[in-house]
């Protein structure tokens, strides 16, 4: 499919991350995936399967969630970026992180990651979501642990807990 | 899995984009969503020495309606899609067979024209290209044209684009007044390649069936409209019983077997979504503001 081999040239590349701008000088091929983990050093986002099958690399790319390992770090240039560790800190998890906490929506951990970042941009959406429509929203995200059930209660759990901090900031508010 | 190394292009103008894409020749590849491509790339099928990426392409990301075709532009997102009401009113069959593209995260990143230009017999929206009679538009850096559905897919991943043309939008034609549509599926997960899927419409005035279309998904090799009207023309749509166009859509479709399903059971699922399939299509026709069912 190709003629001469290509002489691999590295690009300066500058990403919004978590609302930072980041930067590295990277290969054009760098994966979005592989620019967050090696490159900035979060290694919030986890790496599957890397052909997009399992979900464990989503990350929201402009707010929305998307395949870290389908994108290229030189694609998401123009872009903002916001990983797990965008989304709470342990003093102050959001409603999906403390959810999940709750409900033991995890066993290892490793499909973690994509689940949250999933599952935060589905509740903006779809903020109040039926137990059928929870499981399909995970469909996509795969946990080698088969902890379906918890993760399922998980967001519907979150969805409570965003309605109880939406309530309390409004009666904040008055 | 890792990219083999390759030239990165980010052209901002669509004559930019055709003209790398002059320079490279089979060198190179067009990535816009990348939700098919860049699996490729990671397990090294694919190995092209240049990228043209058009992420950045001004004036790509456009959906226009008009009397005659629901118009995409090749930046057009699977979920913009599904989600634009206005290309819904028009032609709710996008939004139906939509909602069957992968997951909602794929469906987030992946292009609508991108899918259309990958060609791959198990995609969705190619069949429905063909099931609305549709047009790919081209620009190359030496003029435009257009490719009617039926020339553009010439086998499983094989299009008649040229290595130098670059698809930069599809346009879906409008079915008549009192057609009412439908696609189903079948897969082993919601979001994954269908097993066997198919699209219907079906055409009514004054309560009788007109027009009966299909197409399939995972059941033939390249896109294929199938039209079963034969029996049921001029029939009471009230009364119609669609398990009549069976053997007719088992004469025509020889689906190949693999490790999902074998070609019997392809065939099999195919004859039944295809019941399926024209009789929510019929309902829907008979409806008020044709076509307007639940997606």
């Amino acid at each position: 499919m190709s003629g001469d081999p290509v002489v691999e040239e590295l690009l300066d590349v500058t990403v919004t991350v978590n609302g930072v701008p980041r930067h590295a000088r990277v290969p054009a091929r760098r994966l979005l995936s592989d620019f967050l983990r090696h490159d900035l050093g979060l290694t919030g986002t986890h790496v599957g399967c890397e052909h997009g099958v399992c979900g464990a690399c989503t990350v929201l790319l402009d707010g929305r969630p998307a395949r870290s390992c389908l994108v290229f770090a030189v694609t998401a240039q123009a872009h903002a970026v916001t990983t797990v560790e965008g989304l709470g800190t342990r003093e102050a998890m959001g409603p999906v992180q403390r959810a999940f906490a709750e409900c033991h929506g995890l066993q290892c951990g490793f499909c973690t990651p994509g689940f949250l970042t999933t599952v935060t941009a589905y509740l903006e959406e779809h903020p109040h979501p039926t137990q059928d429509e929870a499981r399909e929203a995970i469909s996509g995200n795969l946990c080698r642990c088969t902890g379906y059930q918890n993760i399922v209660r998980s967001v519907l759990r979150a969805a409570e807990l965003r309605e109880a901090a939406e309530a309390d900031a409004t009666a904040g508010d008055s | 899995m890792k990219p083999a190394p390759f030239v990165h292009h980010a052209p901002r103008t669509v004559d930019e984009a055709t003209s790398v894409l002059a320079d490279v020749g089979h060198d190179g590849k067009v990535l816009a969503g990348g939700q098919s491509l860049v699996p490729m790339l990671n397990m090294r099928l694919a190995t092209p020495a240049h990228l043209v990426d058009l992420d950045r392409v001004a004036g790509l990301d456009g959906v226009e309606v008009t009397a005659d075709h629901v118009r995409v532009g090749a930046l057009v997102r699977h979920a913009d899609l599904e989600r634009h009401e206005q290309a819904y009113a028009a032609l709710p069959l996008l939004r139906q067979a939509l909602r069957h593209v992968a997951h909602p995260v794929i469906r987030n990143r992946g292009t609508t024209v991108g899918s259309i230009a990958h060609a791959d017999a198990a995609g969705e929206m190619p069949s429905v290209l063909a099931l609305c009679d549709g047009v790919v538009e081209v620009a190359s850096a030496t003029g435009a044209r257009e490719i009617p559905w039926h020339d553009f897919f010439l086998g499983p991943l094989e299009t008649s684009l040229a290595p130098e043309e670059l698809a930069v939008a599809v346009r879906f034609g409008r079915l008549p007044a009192g057609t009412g549509t439908a696609f189903v599926e079948r897969a082993r997960r919601h979001g994954d390649y269908a097993l066997a899927g198919v699209g219907a419409a079906v055409t009514v005035a004054d309560g009788t069936v007109t027009r009966a279309r299909l197409t399939f998904v995972s059941v033939t090799d390249v896109p294929t409209v199938l039209d079963v009207t034969g029996p049921f023309a001029g029939r009471e749509q009230s009364s119609v019983d669609w398990s009549g166009a069976a053997e007719l859509v088992a004469a025509a479709v020889t689906p190949e077997g693999d490790i999902h399903a074998t070609a019997e059971y392809r065939r099999m699922l195919a004859v039944e979504l295809s019941r399926i399939a024209l009789a929510e299509a019929a309902a829907r026709s008979a409806a008020p503001g044709s076509g307007r069912g639940a997606a």
